[in-house]
């Protein structure tokens, strides 16, 4: 490259330390310092929107109304769906992208550094507001974490609007940290770490943040049009006026279902890497991984109507929105098979990553089934806004996305705090997690094949057992996750030194650097062999 | 490969928070006030609020870019850090692409589907019922519910107006292209005076598409409100033109600093970023004008 580079003033700003106090962390340009505040940011909003869930199974641990009123009830629901996936899912991800993309690819920090920092204070700038919608005149969003129109816009609380420019702040926070994530991974990689050679992780995290570029905006022109329909006059979402509710499902949807890839691709990524480290067997079908999450991330894009087959689309649409759901099965079926042999004849043990990692290869594809047979256009016409649904998709999100997060929090956390953690009260979590998410969740397969319809804070008299068991296993899922702060902190505070590589079968970049891993890394690239 | 030795971090940076601070307060305005609005609540603080979030977020692009290019004139920038800026840049635009692609699928799917069936066209004619008799044409200029979302009594023809807007906006493209070879070449004097001649026709573009609202608004009842036609016309005019507005004030910053003597033959991404969304800007008025306006 042919470029004048001035030696003098690019060295010299490497090789400083952080800053002091408050303002390093809002002033910071550091990605493991934004990363941190994205994983402590989520955890927060994961504890937040948990609170609302136990909220909600409050309710449900009897039938008849007990403890909040129908309204709060749904302004319980909306928040939990809207905070878990915007504000828990999202911004952990991103944190562990900005923790270790740099690492596992060489890079001296993210690409945009600046921008980093704006993408991540957008959030809690967002959040504040949606939070605060709670307490304004009328209540908070009630129309469900989907914000159907109607609901949302004729009927929707005069709060809608914030909720509306919340939507917007954080979709240019993803978009920008999208950006940033693609700009590095194509731009910052070692010499000699060709795309092929790059850790999963970082091929995942390069599909995702393509995902959000395509789709962050689609939302965000959603959340205009009924912006435009409730204050403006325009008549997007109202058929007197020639336009179409159902339309806002579509748009919704464009978004949604390549979302709800956002929220599970990375996750595919970090098992892919903690799988192979623990059976100490090099992962199986890397090629085949790469490809499989390409093709799911295209499948993404066609498949949205499967979440409105109850709404009156035409036959062909049903027909052919149903085979496109089906066809992600494969791709993801080639996943699962990878992971399944990768720890075939493996020499494996069960730290708490892997604990939590095995545990998403097989509830995670327990979700995915129920996919499947939501994915039936005849068969939804049962299961559709029944629990059944709200089984499924928390069984491809918490022990999916969340075990997934909590798999990679364990496998890197001595690298970020240069210590082991606690490894009995980690597997105390993670049992804790397991025997309470499945208390929580299986039981809602039953009832809702049996017909009881979800966000509805009565039920039916022969639910009550049912859900009797639901809440007392999101009541144990819930504590746990105090413990897991427990289990940090402590962490964070001392423990076991850890080696550069406490893993013996790691593989990665991430290892080669001390743990804890110095302020400023690869401030001159690596050599990859 | 050199370009990799030193890449460059910046060190710690005020104009991100502060830009999250002008967002956050200037949308809180901005919702105040269109809730007064909405509820005919007198003596809204809305807009000052707005006002002072806009404030903060002119300061912040003030001095964020401001910082930027100080930065790349100092020559902190390598090879490698314009790489990043141009991913940057193309994914930012590819963003623009889908934000606009949601309102053209809107339109289409309108077009298409809901509208049809509204008239009781095919299987899901059943709609129909809802307002029994009502007639299905585009442009619709009648609506379902009339007393809710009086119909236009006309729209804009294509070979008026829009044509013209596409002649300027269009050669605007052109002009362009000429300031940019000339940069190439280090043609000072053609470069600004092909720079200045395009913000101009931006702007004129701009005059005559406020013209246009003003006849549809005043002469032809064609408003936001009245029905869907209405609704998809001005949201995707709308928002091409705020983008134009945009695009034709990142030129006049390239055109000021291109006659402060900024920019060399070789380096120059600044002005080809401009460039480029300017282009893009250009493809979507295409767009519009061809499914807008003429079909």
């Amino acid at each position: 490259m042919s470029a004048v580079i001035d030696h003098g003033h690019a060295g010299h700003d490497h090789h400083h330390g952080p800053a002091k106090g408050l303002m390093r962390w809002v002033l910071t340009t550091n990605h493991k310092d934004i990363g941190s505040m994205y994983l402590w940011f989520s955890f927060a909003m994961f504890l937040l929107g948990g609170s609302m869930a136990m909220v909600i199974r409050a309710e449900l641990f009897q039938p008849g109304l007990q403890i909040v009123q129908p309204e709060f009830f749904n302004q319980m629901t909306t928040m939990h769906g809207l905070i878990m996936v915007f504000g828990a899912v999202m911004p952990a991800f991103v944190g562990l992208a900005n923790w270790m993309i740099p690492l596992m690819i060489g890079a001296p920090d993210m690409a945009l550094p600046r921008m980093n920092n704006f993408s991540f204070w957008l959030l809690p700038a967002a959040f504040g507001l949606l939070v605060s919608t709670l307490f304004m005149e009328g209540g908070g969003p009630n129309f469900g974490w989907t914000f159907y129109a109607p609901l949302s816009t004729t009927y929707a609380p005069e709060s809608v609007t914030f909720f509306i420019f919340a939507v917007h702040l954080m979709g240019i926070s993803s978009i920008m940290g999208a950006i940033n994530v693609v700009a590095t991974i194509l731009n910052l990689r070692a010499p000699g770490m060709t795309l092929m050679k790059m850790p999963l992780f970082v091929w995942t995290w390069l599909i995702t943040a393509f995902l959000l570029i395509a789709v962050m905006p689609v939302l965000a022109g959603c959340v205009t049009m009924m912006l435009m329909d409730i204050h403006f006059g325009t008549s997007f979402f109202s058929a007197a006026g020639g336009g179409d509710p159902v339309l806002f499902q579509h748009v919704f949807w464009f978004f949604g279902h390549p979302e709800v890839y956002i929220m599970i691709l990375p996750a595919f990524g970090a098992v892919s890497s903690i799988i192979p480290a623990f059976a100490r067997k090099p992962l199986f079908g890397y090629t085949s991984m790469v490809y499989a999450t390409a093709s799911i991330a295209f499948l993404s894009f066609i498949v949205w109507a499967h979440h409105m087959f109850t709404v009156g689309i035409p036959l062909t649409g049903e027909l052919f929105f149903m085979y496109a759901t089906m066809l992600i099965a494969v791709p993801t079926g080639v996943k699962v098979f990878n992971w399944a042999s990768t720890m075939w004849r493996g020499s494996m043990t069960f730290e708490a990553p892997m604990l939590f990692s095995v545990a998403f290869v097989i509830l995670f594809t327990i979700g995915g089934f129920s996919g499947l047979m939501l994915a039936i256009a005849p068969a939804d016409f049962q299961y559709h806004d029944t629990y059944f649904v709200v089984a499924h998709f928390h069984y491809v999100l918490v022990p999916g996305a969340i075990f997934g997060i909590f798999a990679s929090a364990y496998y890197w956390l001595p690298k970020w705090t240069g210590y082991m953690y606690d490894e009995t009260l980690a597997k105390l979590h993670f049992w804790m997690s397991f025997i309470g998410m499945n208390l929580a969740f299986f039981p809602m397969h039953f009832v809702g094949l049996a017909g009881m319809p979800r966000r509805i804070p009565d039920y039916n008299m022969m639910f009550a057992n049912f859900n009797m068991v639901s809440s007392i296993g999101a009541f144990m899922f819930g504590v746990t996750q105090l413990l897991f702060l427990f289990i940090v902190i402590k962490c964070i505070r001392g423990g076991k030194p850890a080696g550069a590589k406490p893993w013996d079968g790691a593989e990665g970049l991430e290892w080669t650097v001390p743990s804890p891993a110095p302020y400023h890394t690869f401030s001159t690239p690596p050599d990859v062999k | 490969m050199s370009s990799h030795e030193h890449y460059y971090v910046p060190a710690q940076s005020k104009w991100p928070i502060i830009a999250t601070l002008g967002l956050l307060i200037s949308v809180y305005g901005v919702g105040t006030w269109f809730n007064d609005l909405s509820a005919n609540r007198e003596g809204s603080n809305g807009p000052l609020i707005f006002f002072i979030g806009g404030l903060f977020l002119a300061y912040m692009l003030f001095g964020w870019f401001g910082n930027v290019i100080k930065e790349s004139r100092s020559g902190l920038y390598s090879a490698q850090m314009d790489r990043s800026f141009r991913w940057g840049m193309s994914w930012f635009i590819f963003s623009e692409v889908m934000f606009f692609a949601a309102f053209f699928g809107v339109l289409f799917y309108v077009r298409t589907w809901a509208g049809p069936w509204l008239g009781g066209e095919g299987d899901k004619g059943i709609s129909n019922m809802l307002w029994e008799g009502f007639e299905y044409t585009w442009p619709l200029l009648n609506t379902p519910d009339p007393k809710l979302y009086p119909a236009p009594s006309g729209v804009i023809g294509a070979w008026g107006l829009p044509l013209i807007n596409t002649i300027l906006l269009v050669s605007s493209s052109f002009t362009l292209t000429f300031a940019h070879h000339a940069l190439r070449k280090n043609q000072r004097k053609p470069l600004t005076l092909w720079l200045a001649l395009t913000v101009l026709l931006g702007a004129a573009f701009l005059v005559l598409q406020i013209e246009e609202y003003i006849h549809a608004y005043t002469e032809l009842g064609l408003t936001l409100g009245s029905g869907i036609y209405g609704a998809t016309f001005f949201m995707l005019t709308g928002f091409h033109g705020a983008h134009v507005t945009m695009g034709a004030i990142i030129l006049t910053v390239m055109l000021i600093r291109v006659m402060r003597g900024h920019f060399t033959g070789e380096q120059h991404f600044g002005f080809e970023a401009a460039a480029w969304y300017w282009h893009f800007v250009d493809v979507v008025w295409i767009g519009l004008f061809v499914f807008v306006y003429v079909l």
